[in-house]
């Protein structure tokens, strides 16, 4: 198990530096220039350079990647070039609207997902099987900003029950923070809940039908209880797996979600540093996410390497 | 006559239209061992299936299974998974697959035992480190705590006989349950089985293709085909003197060293054709497409009949014909 977890965490770091190379690079690529936006059009070329100067933007590339990699580890994720405020504020400012939107989104689908998945399953071959598996077709169909938009016009705007968009800051009111939060975060659960929900269906059927399940039964489990104590259990392997890689489609759902009730997160703040080449904000922050969905692929391999005891010697 | 564990009458299984058990009728007594031999397809593994109740969703059993004083085709599933394990166990064929692979081998033993038997948690641990050094699987206590993909095939299949014969059941259904191992091994286990068998006096439901592996531990034999049971009787007869002649050619085709023709010039003898698939099972006699003797009456069913032991044919192989005479 340690070996497992050592290789496992190396992996982990391994990603973390490749992918602040590709961030870095890619940014830089995509082109464009913070000093020619922040002095406006009729700026001269000179005036141009000195600002870059001035930003440290004129230094060589490696020596500008090491100086922010090197500012990462001492915690300091650099500053935004217009305001001069620290991107790390501006990340603490943010992360109370995006962190709770996604995980509150992710739980909603896994609480829904689990057992109607589960359910599908049992009801496989059955008109009630078939219609929640239609019903979950149809699910993976509908765009999350589409889910949002009904969402809003009908509890927003036909029954008032919520707010249509917007956002009140915790610290204003934390009833009025979670009214913000609801109507975006079904949106986001429900449209995951879908994709889930056809995966544990799948998961289910499949162990259900393992030559172990019957082995259960003929010593004497009940339907119900293989169906619980060896079924979903060892469905919930191949299920940790696509949560995993359900986290990067997450934070997409997060950024569109965030647009279409004008929620202050993570999003819509790179949405912006991105139009004004605020190279040092869109770096750091995206950095941010990907370590978070690296985190989250660690903590589920882990997890794996807990639930599957084969795992543990063939990884 | 010892009390019967298991009397089935008449046991039907289908899938719609399709029917791949058409009355089969068996009796398994207290501490007797049966066989049920036959080629794939012949229905063996359904019936088993049929009788623990365990068929895939579309199956169906009819008939009845009588066993402990109840019809186990009219109980609950509870009232069945009560007895399931207990009263009657089953051990599979292949035993790569039939173990939980998350599960601990002493947590999958002592979940039988759990279940079924009101012992505390240390002394279900300690009748099952019992089972394993019982059935000789070396360092016991280790054993308990690996994961099934740490143990070969032939030491999983001793902990799914060591599952099987934890509640001490009256009758024991193994099926296949040697196919899937080397050959070395497979005789191991097979004098596992036979032992714990024995010692226990629960009975035994052997289901195999194997005919040797019969003749070895069984005192009874039901010849399956085409989901009935053509031929059936005590093994030394029934080897013996076969009145079928789908038995007779099934134990033709046994290579003995006699026949494979070490020189290179032998030709193992073999039944014609292949067994029909289900669905174009033949009317009457279901051998009756690959038989040398069928005729116009072979058209309808035979019963069985006969006195020591039994075939269901209409052209018998003579009792005078000594098996293995062409």
């Amino acid at each position: 198990m340690l070996v497992f977890l050592a290789r496992r965490f190396a992996f982990f770091v391994l990603a973390l530096v490749v992918s602040s190379v590709l961030i870095f690079s890619l940014i830089r690529i995509a082109g464009g220039n913070v000093a020619a936006v922040m002095l406006g059009k009729g700026a001269s070329p000179q005036a141009i350079d000195e600002l870059m100067a001035e930003l440290g933007l004129d230094r060589p590339l490696p020596v500008q990647y090491f100086d922010w990699v090197a500012g990462m580890l001492r915690g300091d994720l650099g500053t935004s070039f217009r305001t001069g405020e620290p991107v790390t504020d501006l990340l603490v400012d943010r992360l109370p609207v995006s962190v709770p939107l996604a995980l509150a989104g992710l739980a909603l689908a896994l609480l829904v997902a689990v057992p109607v998945g589960t359910y599908a399953a049992t009801k496989a071959g059955t008109p009630t099987g078939a219609f929640v598996a239609t019903l979950s077709q149809v699910g993976i169909a509908i765009p999350v900003f589409w889910a949002g938009v009904l969402l809003s016009l009908f509890f927003g705007v036909k029954l008032g029950w919520l707010p249509t968009g917007g956002w009140t800051p915790w610290t204003v009111s934390v009833t009025g923070a979670i009214r913000s939060l609801v109507l975006p975060m079904v949106a986001l659960g429900m449209v995951m809940a879908a994709t889930l929900t056809r995966y544990t269906r799948t998961a289910v059927l499949d162990v259900m039908n393992e030559d172990y399940v019957r082995t259960a039964r003929a010593s004497g489990m009940t339907k119900r209880a293989a169906l619980f104590r060896v079924g979903v259990r060892n469905a919930s392997l191949p299920l940790v797996t696509v949560v995993g890689l359900l986290a990067a489609e997450l934070i997409g759902g997060t950024v569109i979600i965030e647009e279409v009730f004008s929620l202050p997160g993570l999003a819509r703040m790179i949405l912006s540093a991105v139009s004004a080449r605020e190279v040092i904000v869109v770096q750091s922050t995206v950095m941010v996410i990907v370590a978070f969905v690296l985190v989250v692929n660690l903590v589920v391999d882990i997890l794996y390497g807990v639930l599957d005891p084969r795992v543990r010697v063939t990884r | 006559m010892t009390e019967l564990v298991l009397d089935v009458r008449d046991l039907v299984v289908r899938r719609d239209d399709l029917v791949a058990v058409r009355g089969v009728s068996l009796q398994v007594r207290a501490g007797q061992r049966v066989g049920v031999v036959g080629e794939s397809g012949a229905g063996k593994s359904l019936t088993a299936l049929a009788i623990m109740g365990l068929l895939q969703p579309g199956w169906r059993a009819e008939g009845q299974v009588l066993h402990d004083g109840v019809d186990l085709t009219k109980i609950s599933d509870k009232a069945f998974s009560s007895r399931r394990g207990r009263t009657l166990s089953m051990v599979f064929q292949d035993p790569l697959s039939a173990l939980n692979p998350t599960q601990r081998i002493g947590a999958q033993i002592t979940g039988v035992l759990r279940r079924h038997t009101r012992v505390s948690r240390d002394e279900a641990r300690r009748q099952a480190l019992d089972l394993l050094v019982q059935m000789r699987l070396p360092r016991p206590e280790q054993m308990l705590r690996a994961y099934p993909h740490e143990l070969s095939g032939g030491q999983r299949q001793r902990v799914m006989i060591a599952i099987a014969l934890a509640c001490y059941p009256q009758l024991i259904i193994a099926d296949e349950p040697t196919t899937a191992l080397d050959v070395t091994v497979q005789k191991q286990v097979l004098r596992l089985l036979d032992g714990a068998v024995k010692e226990r006096g629960c009975a035994l439901l052997m289901i195999t293709h194997d005919l040797p592996v019969v003749a070895a531990m069984c005192d009874y034999v039901l010849v399956m085909y085409g989901g009935r049971v053509v031929e059936e009787g005590p093994v030394a007869t029934v080897f013996r003197t076969p009145r079928h002649p789908y038995t007779k050619g099934l134990l033709e085709s046994q290579p003995t060293l006699d026949n494979i023709g070490l020189d290179g010039t032998g030709r193992l003898p073999s039944i014609r054709g292949s067994v029909p698939p289900l669905h174009a099972m033949p009317s009457g006699c279901a051998f009756r497409t690959r038989c040398d003797r069928a005729d116009g009456r072979c058209e309808t069913v035979p019963v069985l009949e006969g006195t020591e032991s039994r075939a269901a044919c209409w052209h018998p192989v003579s009792v005078a014909t000594p098996a293995g005479a062409r």
